[in-house]
């Protein structure tokens, strides 16, 4: 019988070759004669350039090339706006190279190439530039105030974009309600950190003009289509490749970042390969960054705790630049009702530039922050009504008949109304409370007072649109020699284990094993339609396409194959790498299969030897390739999400609070999520487990500062504190299962899961802990020791005076 | 991220290195590596010289004598936490180095780099403050014992003369009836202190505080000895009163501030640590005494 290994834990088809050292990132990728490039980066965070005299790097023994502005011909242009959109009132994005004026500490002025990166940062510190700098306004408030400091001179109010959405009637709502709650959060900037940095390696054939570059990116696809566009080279002479990537969270999405465009500029004109490894000071200041966010938002309750209406309205600080449009902005406000019905809705946001690094995606995408701002908004109208937190939050969960759920007038990032497909979200709240101990939390919080401590109950529910659209497509084809299954899809890998996954779709329907399953991603030689990796969509998307181009490929082997036993085709079963008559020891492997199918001259190996034994693959007259039939078992296939699926899932911590240290210790932690039916739970809790990390920095450790000179003041990870393992508290996670109605599979995403609801959970739960000190409320994220000290009274005397 | 250019020496004997660290202006010594290659690496040191003393050999070796210890200048954090010789004579050390990073970084790294390096905040120094230590130190002058309360300046500053290497670091012994903690606060575990305190407390017959001593890591621009503190601890019952009341007098010592730890909220930190280390100290003597 077939096995179906959907659902089951399989391991991961990588481990073995990336823990024994055998994975290939750029670094490992040794070219002949390569050469390195370093960059010159500004050192203020809004200047005007009056000179760069690079005559002394150009001298330095060993240097190849110094290239400014004014020496890398037609890219010294504004890199594209990726994503437009009508409300952008001021879009601006950055040059490869500076020319004339700098946005950001960090920005691209000047690079140097050399014989290696030694040299190469010995040059870069022979340029000699003259900076005038000029006043900024740093801080996102700051930013956005009347006659603040403009980060672009001719965009008024240095505001990027303005948008308003609505769905319902907010105002008759609030007019109607017998309570507003309102409260105004903030949430702060943080940064990806992937463990590799961004890496790009060029090389260009003068002989078969090809451009060949590896780029440790997220979006190969996107990366050549713009690089033939921008070098204006036929697409099929640019083939960019994602080898293995060390993470990417959203951060390696982005292009162009300036060194994509100029490392393979340079390989042309040096006409020898050049390579770039960003280094954990250049991720800390040329890596795109996200979360600062200030939300105000008003819920219209009635008296038993129903929501009718819910205003927001927040600042986004968007950074120098908004390469990638309104996307974070726009999740956050179309996501900010959570999983409740709340059927009046007014949204309005303001994308605002600051002299920072610029702002795109990172792992939750506005998600984090509004999830935030909802929660605890909910608890604080539980306060003050007096209700129940759980209580407050059942009497407006959307029920399971209610689904699907749209909210008409509010446009989701991809473009369609927002309208959640599936879920069971008192379920989940339920699960949350039992597996947390709910009921004996007085008991539990009486022991730790005993010992000195107060104890605290986190909260928080998060909804997250995932499985983005446009499309993604899916190859499939067997191997006549070996039988195995080669699978391959346009978006790329960053360790998620998108590899196992695929295979298991793909050997579910042509019944082998995973593990002879070889899934090839991120290259464009190997497939080259599709999008890119981002918003939890690779399962979804691609792995949908996977599926219905494995399901066409499984129907050819079965007709073949009951052509070859002469057999009738639904007497044929597949299983262990054959297909077999169903009660008989009759079968042909599926490498006699994919030989038959194919009309050959000649014999390599023993399956093509043994292949003629059998009836030919095909009943047809005429020549051996029957018209309009191609050769083998190989089928292209796509799919278009109709809109995102849903997932959700509530989150519950016991958080205690030592109030004269002012730390906190996480002592247990409950995840309840559902993100349809599971392709493989292990992979499915790396990727809660994981992103729970990345929401841990942001509940209590991760904030990017800047001076108000708009200095970076943390930019590494001495002082920029990303949680070690040792942070993280154990995770109970209690999976859920109702599945999308709206794919095949019937998956939803979980790349972001994990992330979404952990500071509002921790901090919700500082906040319980400390409610008999009247430590009052937290509504800032993340929450520092320091920060609780001054709740708990001690102003501090450097701040006072 | 690519250090200078710098010439490199790998030193066979400590006579060899002194005369490296002579021959040019700019020297380093390269011991465990784990604070030099980063500012190396940062160009926040740009050396001539890079003298590396990992192949000079008898720096490796731990050595007890009644209770003190002393450690070679090769003798790595974890080398020194895993000894059961050292554990047994003087548990405090065990204690103090959890707390220096992690078990990678205490793999290289060494207590005689620690104590060079001189972080404000790095455990190892305030170790040998509280126990009235020394380093023996060798440069082109000869060898000389240079005490724990002459060798700190400030931050990553020490009085040693540029062409003077460490050879080995003594932590005299703790005193007899004494109890011992090592106390500190990190943001994420292994970082270095926001505040750490190292305490031994030595009751006498009565039950009343005969000795303390304590010192600071973390608070100041370099470790402190908290003689205020100490002062106001001899002679009472240490009871929680009396403990709260000396501790308050670290106040003045704190200087340091940095974001998410002002003044204030140090000095708290400071005071707690200081009442949890004497509270476990004095558990201890009992314990040892019973
Ligand atoms: C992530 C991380 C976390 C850390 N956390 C902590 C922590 O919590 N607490 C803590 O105390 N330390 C911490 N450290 C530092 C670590 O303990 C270092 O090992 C130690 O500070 C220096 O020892 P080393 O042998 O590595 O010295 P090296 O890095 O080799 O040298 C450091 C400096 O000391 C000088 N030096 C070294 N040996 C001698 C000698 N024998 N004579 C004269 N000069 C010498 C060198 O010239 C150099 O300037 C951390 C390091 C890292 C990377």
């Amino acid at each position: 019988m077939a096995t179906r290994t959907f659902g089951e834990p399989v391991q991961r088809n990588i481990d073995d070759r990336l823990l024994t050292g055998q994975g290939h990132y750029i670094d490992d990728i040794d070219l002949p004669s390569v050469a390195h490039a370093a960059f010159l980066r500004s050192p203020f965070a809004r200047a005007k350039i009056t000179s760069i005299d690079v005559s002394a790097a150009r001298a330095h023994p060993g240097v190849l090339g110094v290239f400014t502005c004014d020496n890398i011909g037609h890219i010294d242009q504004d890199l594209p706006l990726l994503i437009p959109h009508p409300c952008l009132v001021g879009p601006r994005t950055q040059r490869p190279l500076a020319r004339g004026d700098v946005y950001y500490v960090g920005q691209t002025v000047a690079m140097v190439v050399a014989v290696d990166r030694y040299t190469a940062e010995d040059a870069v510190r022979l340029i000699e530039v003259d900076y005038d700098p000029l006043p900024v306004s740093v801080e996102l408030e700051d930013a956005a105030a009347d006659g603040a400091n403009l980060v672009h001179e001719d965009v008024a109010g240095n505001v990027a974009a303005h948008f308003v959405q609505n769905s319902g009637d907010a105002a008759a709502a609030f007019a109607r309600a017998d309570h507003v709650t309102k409260i105004t959060v903030r949430v702060e900037r943080s940064t990806a950190a992937p463990m590799e940095g961004r890496a790009v390696c060029a090389r260009w054939d003068r002989i078969t003009e090809q451009l060949m570059v590896w780029d440790s990116t997220q979006a190969p696809i996107s990366v050549r289509g713009g690089l033939a566009s921008l070098f204006d080279i036929d697409e099929d002479r640019v083939r960019v490749v994602a080898p293995d990537v060390g993470g990417g969270f959203g951060q390696k999405v982005l292009f162009f970042y300036p060194e994509e465009v100029l490392v393979p500029m340079a390989a042309i004109q040096l006409d020898r390969p050049v390579k770039w490894i960003e280094d954990r000071t250049e991720n800390f200041i040329g890596s795109t960054q996200e979360r600062t966010q200030v939300h105000t938002i008003e819920l219209a309750a009635t008296k038993d705790g129903e929501v009718l209406g819910l205003r927001d309205f927040f600042l986004h600080d968007t950074g120098s630049f908004i390469p990638y449009g309104i996307a974070i902005a726009q999740v956050a406000s179309t996501s900010i009702a959570g999983p409740y019905r709340i059927p009046n809705i007014e949204v309005e946001f303001k994308a605002i530039y600051t002299p920072t690094v610029p702002v795109t995606p990172y792992r939750g995408c506005g998600r984090p922050q509004a999830c935030f701002a909802i929660e605890r908004a909910m608890d604080k109208l539980a306060e003050e009504l007096g209700l129940d937190r759980f209580e407050v939050r059942r009497r407006n969960f959307i029920a399971p008949d209610q689904f699907p759920w749209k909210r008409e007038g509010l446009l989701f990032a991809d473009g369609l109304a927002v309208c959640y497909d599936s879920g069971e979200y008192d379920t989940a709240l339920s699960k949350a409370a039992e597996a947390i101990g709910l009921d004996r939390l007085d008991e539990m919080k009486a022991d730790a007072r005993a010992r000195g401590k107060y104890l605290g109950l986190g909260l928080g529910f998060y909804v997250e649109g995932t499985g983005l659209g446009p499309y993604e497509g899916g190859h499939v084809r067997i191997h006549p020699i070996t039988g195995k299954i080669y699978v391959n899809t346009g978006l790329s890998t960053q360790g998620q284990g998108h590899d196992t996954v695929f295979a298991q779709i793909a050997a579910d329907q042509l019944g082998v094993d995973p593990s002879d399953v070889i899934v090839v991603e991120g290259d464009t030689g190997a497939f080259d339609w599709g999008v890119a990796t981002f918003a939890s969509r690779a399962a979804v998307v691609s792995g949908n396409a996977i599926h219905k181009a494995a399901s066409k490929a499984r129907e050819m082997v079965i007709e073949a194959a009951a052509n070859m036993l002469e057999a009738a085709p639904g007497d044929i079963e597949l299983a262990e790498g054959k297909a077999r008559i169903s009660g008989s020891d009759r079968a042909v492997t599926l490498a006699e299969v994919a030989t038959a199918t194919n009309p050959l001259r000649y014999a390599f190996n023993k399956a093509a030897q043994s292949a003629t034994q059998f009836a030919p693959a095909s009943k047809h007259d005429g020549p051996p390739l029957a018209d309009g039939k191609a050769p083998g078992i190989e089928v292209t296939d796509y799919y278009s999400p109709p809109y995102s699926t849903w997932a959700y899932g509530c989150h519950a911590a016991l958080v205690e609070v030592d109030p004269a240290l002012c730390t906190v210790d996480i002592r247990q932690y409950v995840c309840v999520h559902d993100c349809g039916n599971m392709i493989n739970p292990m992979i499915v809790e790396g990727q809660v487990i994981g992103g729970m990390a990345q929401g841990l920095g942001g509940a209590l450790y991760e904030k990017v500062q800047y001076d108000q000179d708009g200095n970076p003041r943390n930019a590494g990870f001495m002082d920029f504190l990303m949680p070690y393992a040792t942070e993280m508290p154990k995770v109970d996670i209690v999976h859920m299962e109702t599945p999308s109605p709206l794919n095949p599979l019937g998956i939803k995403g979980v790349g972001e899961a994990g992330t979404i609801a952990v500071p509002a959970t921790i901090i919700s739960g500082i906040e319980d802990a400390l409610k008999p000190l009247g430590a009052g409320h937290f509504h800032e994220a993340p929450v520092f020791p320091h920060m609780i000290f001054e709740k708990l009274g001690g102003a501090d005397q450097a701040k006072a005076s | 991220m690519k250090p200078a250019r710098f010439e490199y020496v790998a030193a066979k004997t400590v006579a060899e290195a002194i005369d490296a660290r002579s021959s040019f202006d700019d020297t380093v010594i390269l011991a465990g590596g784990q604070s030099l290659i980063p500012m190396l690496n940062y160009r926040v040191a740009q050396p001539d010289a890079v003298i590396d003393i990992n192949r000079v050999p008898g720096l490796d070796t731990i050595s007890v004598d009644n209770g003190a210890v002393r450690v070679g200048a090769l003798v790595r954090h974890r080398q020194l936490e895993l000894s059961a010789e050292a554990f047994a004579a003087h548990p405090l050390l065990r204690e103090a180095l959890d707390n220096v990073a992690h078990i990678p970084i205490r793999n290289r790294g060494t207590i005689c780099g620690s104590i060079a390096h001189a972080d404000a905040a790095a455990e190892m120094p305030a170790v040998l403050v509280c126990l009235d230590g020394f380093v023996t130190a060798q440069g082109s002058g000869g060898e000389r014992n240079v005490p724990a309360s002459d060798l700190f300046l400030f931050h990553m500053t020490t009085t040693l003369d540029s062409d003077e290497i460490i050879t080995s670091a003594t932590f005299p012994a703790l005193p007899k009836g004494s109890g011992y903690a090592f106390e500190e606060l990190t943001r994420r575990h292994g970082d270095y202190a926001v505040a750490g305190i190292c305490a031994v407390i030595t009751p006498g017959p009565d039950g009343n505080c005969a000795s303390a001593s304590l010192s600071a890591c973390g608070i100041a621009e370099k470790p402190v000895r908290l003689s205020a503190v100490e002062a106001a601890l001899v002679g009472t019952n240490l009871s929680d009163d009396a403990v709260s009341a000396a501790a308050a007098l670290v106040d003045d010592m704190v200087t340091n501030e940095d974001d998410g730890a002002g003044g204030r909220y140090r000095r708290q930190v400071a005071r707690t640590l200081i009442t949890r280390a004497v509270a476990k100290a004095c558990q201890r003597a009992a314990q040892g005494r019973a």
